[in-house]
């Protein structure tokens, strides 16, 4: 019985390859299959809980493969399952077999049918992994590949502006949510000493013994746990990107982002919880993060015109009340909310657009003039205010903005000198200087060691800056978020053990993803000129397979599970010593924007309005 | 054409905007009219030019398109060489052909529009559009939401420059991000042109940066504009105007620079690349131009000379039908024309009817309990009478899923853990086995079948908020009369006379209301229908009716119905009223009508995907009626797609010509009307509404995205006024893609049974009426009514017109030709 849990896992994948075969015009052959695909699945998901709750619910664990192995690191895939995942798993496939099988016909004639099933099934894939996860490193596998789903999906009207800007602004948050993961795991392999399974994290007196002796890196980590939660389930600050998330077709929006993606959250919390279970002072914070998100999202649902930014601000809310069960300890509560939660919301969004013949009918035999809310007893100077804030959303769209990405390409413009040739000297040369002296360390003063490592990392973290920021030439751009992962590779390399085949595992990946990502650029360059960054150009309306080409480049760079890259990104991380934060820090920090410069690229490059024409194009506004 | 005036006159220029801009009411309201109505002055195809030119619509299909339709043989070569030859002349005609079919064009230029605005990204590197909008949106959104918030706007019975000020005023948080800005909204003594002159500085640019400013949003700033001159539209009604949406836009642009450039910033005037070309400056005709109008004509003409041709040709002449079964009166529109067709073959004894579906009676109707009167009858038409329902025991069913608790703290603690898991298996039933539920908009819901009706004028209840409550009896037979001789019923009555209204019921879509009958303001007719069945049966009014020379006999009974045009269903009111013997015959009558309804469901299925055209029409029936409960079906019907005729005339006229429902079709008898007063009366509904509808439909279809909302999967509804993509998108106006995806953008024709001079006349009495054909937004085309003679309107005289097209197939068997394909049929004759 324990090995059937991979069925769960693997099917998926099996759906998504399939959906990718079958040519664009045979809708119902596609749509059939997926229907039948999922319908097969979510039977299968309930004949299983029942047997095992039949059987006596005990918690089940597969360690499937080991993909890489060396001296103190293993990096396997494990699976596992528990009445979380039995949970997930049953409302997951519920939902989304009622959604593939609504978008059967809603989606009927609309361009983009194909690759709207295959983003569905893509997301099934990730979902999947991530709650049959076992370890941090397989849910991080599952997390990648929701964060890239989300994105296609927003953008999925990729011709108008707002979609792509948006779905940009969403990946942008994704990201925080992959590096406080990343480096929950980087500081937990020096907890651990190994690649820790949930199963492990359940046995209290393993947890118990090694916080006692590590009890700041055990905050560390729930706190990393806590914010890639607080970003996923878009708990305050990073709420505002759930409204904007709902670009795509209803029903995806409604499986999404009423459901399933935005509940991910809670659901690392309820996995991690044997982990901070003890930690008191997590706990509180916990609490007091869903309670102050409930009450601003409240607020903001309030004073909300539109319906679908009303049910995103209402399902916060409640989102923030399970933060409050799972801190609490209540799970089993934190489950039935969760699921209560994910049905009423998908259906709400389902059926939004109804809601003007119900409510102007219901306006038009009960209309009051002037309806009364609770607000109106408060004194005339708070209520402005409130009504203010809530109205602009507290300011939290700016927010992030304003702290964290301002600030980022602020750094990033004063490079603005650099061309591509000086950076291709600088970095040759700065490169060989680099290596000798990673050769001779021996020699060097200890000090020295120490700020070596920071520097080059600086030097890779100045590399995407620029990039991210940079208007015009996208190639260079391109080539610099590549170089920034050699300059990382060499920064590591300066601690022991991290030896020549991880560089190669590492930058394996890397280099073959870089450079058919430059060659498309370049071809793309030569047919249509002008491919600056300074607006979307919307390529992909007529160089669709360049695209598409040009997307698995950039998947490859950005590490994603697709090639060595991603052991190796991990690998990296588990070479970084406990004390050298600032290291961490930067190679953390210049993951999350190598990641974005990343996407800008694509998005600006091939997705937006096209530039050729204003005629056919939708207004920038719409 | 108009001048760029040298001064900045704030009143002329917003004036001039409103008028430009789209004016779409509210969904609920929703009508259809012409999209480019602001250019109805010019000429079709100069109109189409300037408006393409200046506001970058696109307005005619692309060449490929065209190019392509030719190779499919949907633009004839015989009809396109001879729209070639009548503009081109016999010489230029291999030169022109050529250019048509081959010569490479530049379509791509950029607008007018949006000239001087562009340098904000160009000069300033600054995106105002992405600061500004979704907040000025949202603030919007919030003032004019018609109950969507549930903490609704706080200061009521303000305008709306007001209310923000009076917010600002005394909040510890500002609607700014500069004191500038806040500063200028307090200091009531700014105007749209002080503070044009902070943010542009150069007075000549005002007018052209102002147009710039509203048409990049023209979603939102039409909904203002339309709102501002109908306010009676919202019922919960605000005072908004344009020019204080201005005015607060123009603050918020300032603020937004402001903020950005810390105060370091002088007006954008200076920094123009160079003079703008004046917004309406005269469009030259360029060649494209003339090939596209070319390629237009060719396209329309291709469809119009087989109708014409098969006018002439059909053989089914007013054998006239002896002992009547029943008449059925029906709307004009396009929509009924099939069923039309399948009651006439099922009972070759029937008669049928087609007139503007609110049957000549005019009237606001307040349904029991209703808060509010709504308007039963065309748009431009002011009643001044009121029809109540009274005794509906109908209960309007509730759905807890919309409830505003789920929204609340702890609501929707309580509601997401209970209603919650109902809703899964809501969803479940519902994706699996569809039904009516309390989100359905049903035309049934207007008005309770057994209800009655104050349709009779009563001395002791006369007035209520100044319209008068029933009609009186000389009203009645005023309306009567004017009903029977326009569709030219006026002897031989059947002892069973329909009057049938229509409406269509449809969830999940906010357009519902474009679903409903145009004629009765996007209403469903059954209102209407009663009330004239009601005034017809009145032995008050035939006995004035008989002095009058029309006999209605005493035998002779009125019924009110309504037909369901998604559902394919039909029910009639008042059945109670019948005598014993029509009762008899009206159990006959429907059975043929159930018949005639499933074929009828059979015809349309035909145009959906999903549904086997091959199987049995009850089968199909149910089919059609489950499509239209479907929350996952975005075309429930498909409306007015398609339609491209009128045809005003005797219904022997086009009786055996298959028009494939795409013909509005106006029953009209010139023989009883030969000075064409009634004809005025229907040529002036009939242009402005088919003519409407016909054009929307071709705006919406040639630039779904600029003129039309694109697709409807997406949408969000904002405040319950319109829908918008996502959160922070400007409004879209105009028909979502999947309403006229398999429309056939061509002009409407308008073809009249009757005396070219008589009908020339009539036209032009009405100026408004006559620019339409004038300026040629509609064809017309008199046919003679004794020679079947054609004479086509152009340069506003009548000329000769021959049809090219020789022979018409004939079908026998139109159920089998139905099956065959999805695709728009050519005109065939039928037996």
């Amino acid at each position: 019985m324990d090995s059937l849990i991979n069925f769960f896992v693997v099917f998926p994948l099996i759906g998504f390859f399939i959906s990718l075969g079958i040519p664009d015009k045979r809708e119902r052959l596609l749509s059939g299959i997926t229907f039948s695909l999922v319908g097969f699945h979510l039977l299968v998901s309930l004949g299983f809980v029942g047997y095992w709750l039949w059987d006596g619910p005990r918690v089940l664990n597969v360690k499937d493969i080991v993909i890489f192995k060396t001296l103190g690191y293993e990096f396997f895939v494990d699976i596992f399952f528990d009445r979380i995942t039995a949970t997930y798993l049953l409302v997951g496939s519920l939902m989304t077999f009622l959604v593939t099988l609504y978008s059967r016909y809603y989606l009927h004639r609309e361009s983009g049918y194909k690759r709207f099933f295959n983003t569905i099934w893509f997301f099934y894939v990730g979902y999947n992994i991530a709650i049959f996860a076992g370890n941090l490193e397989t849910l991080f596998i599952g997390w990648e590949i929701l964060g890239i789903s989300s994105f296609l999906l927003i953008a999925f009207y990729r011709e108008r502006y707002i979609p792509v800007k948006n779905a940009v602004k969403v990946f942008s948050i994704y990201r925080i949510a992959d590096v406080g993961i990343i480096l929950a795991m980087w500081a937990s392999h020096h907890l651990w000493h190994e690649n820790i399974t949930f199963l492990k994290l359940n046995n209290f007196e393993l947890v118990h013994e090694h916080l006692q002796s590590h009890s700041v890196i055990g905050v560390f980590i729930s706190l990393m746990f806590l914010i890639s939660a607080a970003a996923k389930s878009a708990q305050l600050p990073f709420s505002s990107w759930l409204p904007r998330a709902m670009e795509g077709p209803t029903p995806s929006s409604a499986i999404f982002y009423g459901s399933l993606s935005v509940h991910l959250g809670v659901f690392i919390l309820l996995r991690t919880f044997p982990f901070w279970e003890h930690q008191l002072s997590v706990r509180i914070l916990i609490g007091l993060m869903g309670l102050v998100s409930s009450l601003v999202s409240t607020g903001i649902a309030r004073v909300q015109s539109s319906v679908k930014s009303q049910i995103a601000y209402a399902s916060i809310s409640q989102i923030g009340l399970i933060f409050i069960e799972v801190a609490l300890g209540w799970e089993d509560l934190a489950l039935f909310h969760f699921a209560g939660n994910a049905f009423l919301r998908t259906y709400q969004l389902l059926v939004s657009p109804s809601v003007v013949s119900y409510l102007i009918r219901e306006q038009f035999y009960n209309f009051t003039p002037r309806q009364r809310s609770v607000e109106d007893s408060f004194p005339q100077k708070i209520a402005y205010t409130f009504y203010i804030l809530c109205l602009n959303e507290w300011n939290l769209d700016g927010f992030m903005y304003q702290y964290l990405w301002n600030p980022l390409k602020l750094v990033g413009t004063k490079l603005n000198f650099l061309t591509l040739n000086r950076i291709v000297i600088f970095f040759v040369i700065s490169y060989v200087l680099g290596i000798i002296s990673l050769f001779a360390r021996d020699a060097m003063p200890a000090g020295l060691q120490v700020f070596l490592p920071i520097l080059f990392s600086f030097l890779g973290l100045l590399m995407v800056l620029k990039s991210f920021t940079e208007r015009r030439k996208t190639q260079m751009s391109w080539v610099m978020v590549v170089m920034n992962h050699f300059w990382v590779a060499l920064s590591i390399s300066f601690n022991e053990h991290f030896t020549y085949d991880h560089v190669v595992l590492y930058l394996s990946g890397i280099v073959v993803a870089g450079i058919v990502g430059f060659v498309c650029l370049n071809r793309l360059k030569k047919l249509e000129h002008n491919i600056d960054l300074n607006r979307f150009h919307g390529h992909v309306h007529k160089h669709r397979t360049l695209a598409f080409v040009f997307l698995g480049a950039c998947l490859g760079v950005s590490g994603f599970p697709i090639t060595p890259t991603f052991v190796g990104e991990d690998l990296i991380f588990t070479h970084i010593h406990e004390d050298q934060i600032i290291l961490a820090s930067f190679t953390a920090l210049s993951f999350i924007v190598d990641g974005l410069a990343i996407m800008r690229i694509y998005a600006r490059v091939f997705l937006g309005p096209h530039a050729k024409s204003p005629y056919e194009m939708a207004y920038r506004s719409s | 054409m108009k001048m760029q005036h040298a001064l900045f006159d704030e009143h002329h220029v917003l004036h001039d905007i409103k008028h430009y801009l789209p004016a779409q009411a509210p969904l609920k309201d929703f009508v259809h009219h012409n999209t480019l109505h602001a250019f109805q002055h010019f000429k079709f195809f100069e109109a189409i030019r300037h408006a393409s030119e200046i506001f970058g619509y696109k307005v005619s299909l692309g060449l490929d398109d065209f190019r392509s339709l030719y190779a499919q043989n949907r633009v004839r070569a015989d009809i396109l060489e001879h729209v070639i030859r009548n503009h081109k002349g016999e010489a230029s005609l291999a030169v022109w052909k050529d250019k048509l079919l081959h010569k490479h064009y530049d379509e791509h230029a950029l607008p007018r529009i949006g000239y001087v605005r562009s340098y904000w990204k160009k000069s300033y590197h600054i995106d105002l559009d992405s600061i500004v909008h979704p907040r000025l949106f949202r603030l919007l959104c919030s003032y004019l939401d018609q109950g969507i918030s549930i903490w609704s706007f706080p200061v009521r019975n303000k305008g709306l420059l007001e209310a923000v000020r009076m917010m600002e005023q005394s909040s510890l948080v500002s609607f700014f991000k500069s004191k500038k800005g806040k500063n200028l909204l307090l200091d009531s003594s700014q105007t749209i042109e002080s503070l044009l002159k902070i943010l542009v500085g150069t007075e000549g640019l005002f007018e052209h940066y102002l147009y710039d400013q509203q048409f990049a949003h023209q979603g939102w700033s039409g909904m203002v504009s339309t709102v501002e001159s109908s306010p009676e539209t919202l019922l919960d009604s605000k005072q908004v105007s344009l020019q204080d949406l201005i005015h607060l836009e123009l603050i918020m642009e300032i603020d937004a620079v402001e903020a950005h450039f810390k105060g370091n910033w002088t007006p954008l005037g200076a920094k123009i690349g160079h003079e703008p070309v004046a917004l309406f400056a005269d469009v030259k005709e360029k060649e494209l131009h003339e090939v596209l109008r070319l390629w237009q004509e060719a396209f329309e003409w291709t469809y119009y000379d087989q109708v014409l041709a098969g006018l002439q040709q059909e053989k089914v002449q007013s054998k006239s039908i002896t002992q009547k079964t029943f008449q059925a009166l029906f709307c004009i529109d396009d929509r009924e024309c099939s069923i039309r067709r399948h009651l006439e073959t099922l009972d070759p004894h029937c008669e049928t009817f087609g007139t503007p579906g609110f049957f000549g009676v005019e009237f606001y109707y307040q349904p029991e309990e209703g808060k509010f009167y709504t308007k039963v009858c065309p748009a431009p038409v002011k009643p001044k009478f009121l029809v109540k329902e009274l005794g509906s025991t109908a209960k309007r069913p509730k759905d807890a899923h919309f409830t505003k608790h789920s929204h609340t703290f702890y609501g929707g603690w309580l509601i997401s853990q209970t209603l919650g898991f109902w809703s899964a298996f809501k969803l479940f039933i519902n994706i699996l086995r569809p039904s009516m539920s309390p989100a359905t908009a049903s035309s049934l819901k207007h008005m309770d079948k057994f209800s009655k009706l104050t349709v009779d004028f009563e001395a002791l209840k006369q007035q209520e908020n100044g319209l008068q409550i029933g009609f009186n009896l000389e009203e009645k037979v005023q309306r009567v009369q004017g009903l029977l001789n326009s569709i030219g019923l006026v002897k031989d009555f059947a002892p069973l006379v329909y009057a049938i209204g229509h409406g269509s019921s449809s969830v999940n879509n906010p357009h519902y209301a474009a679903y409903d009958c145009g004629a009765c303001s996007g209403r469903a007719g059954s209102v209407n229908a009663r009330v004239v069945a009601s005034m017809a049966n009145n032995p008050e009014v035939r006995a004035i009716l008989r002095t009058k020379g029309i006999d209605i006999p005493d035998t002779t009974q009125f019924l009110g119905g309504l037909h369901d045009t998604t559902r394919d269903d039909v029910v009639f009111f008042d059945e109670d009223l019948l005598s014993a013997e029509n009762w008899a015959l009206h159990r006959q009558n429907m059975a043929i009508m159930e018949k005639a309804l499933d074929l009828n469901a059979k015809e349309r299925s035909r145009r959906f995907m999903s549904i086997d055209t091959t199987q049995s029409p009850a089968q199909i029936h149910e089919l059609i009626r489950q499509r239209s409960v479907s929350l996952f079906e975005p075309r429930p019907e498909l409306n007015h797609a398609t339609n491209a005729l009128c045809i005003v005339g005797r219904r022997a006229l086009s009786k055996g010509v298959f028009l494939d429902r795409r013909s509005f079709l106006n029953s009209y008898d010139y023989s009883i009307d030969p000075q064409g007063n009634a004809l005025f009366n229907i040529l002036k509904a009939a242009a402005p509404v088919c003519g409407g509808i016909n054009l929307e439909y071709y705006f919406s279809r040639v630039d779904n995205q600029k003129l039309g909302a694109g697709t409807k999967l997406p949408h969000n509804v904002m405040g319950l006024i319109g829908v918008a993509n996502g959160i922070d998108g400007d409004l879209r106006p105009g028909l979502p893609s999947q309403m006229i995806e398999i429309h056939d953008p061509v002009r409407i024709l308008i073809i009249v049974e009757h005396f070219s001079e008589v009908v020339l006349d009539v036209i032009q009495r009405d100026a408004s009426t006559y620019e339409w054909f004038a300026n040629e937004w509609v064809n017309l085309v008199v046919i003679h009514p004794e020679t079947k003679a054609l004479s086509l309107l152009k340069e506003e005289v009548f000329i000769p017109y021959q049809p090219l097209t020789q022979k018409l197939e004939v079908v026998t068997d139109v159920m089998r030709l139905l099956e065959s394909s999805q695709e728009n049929f050519p005109v065939y004759l039928v037996q």
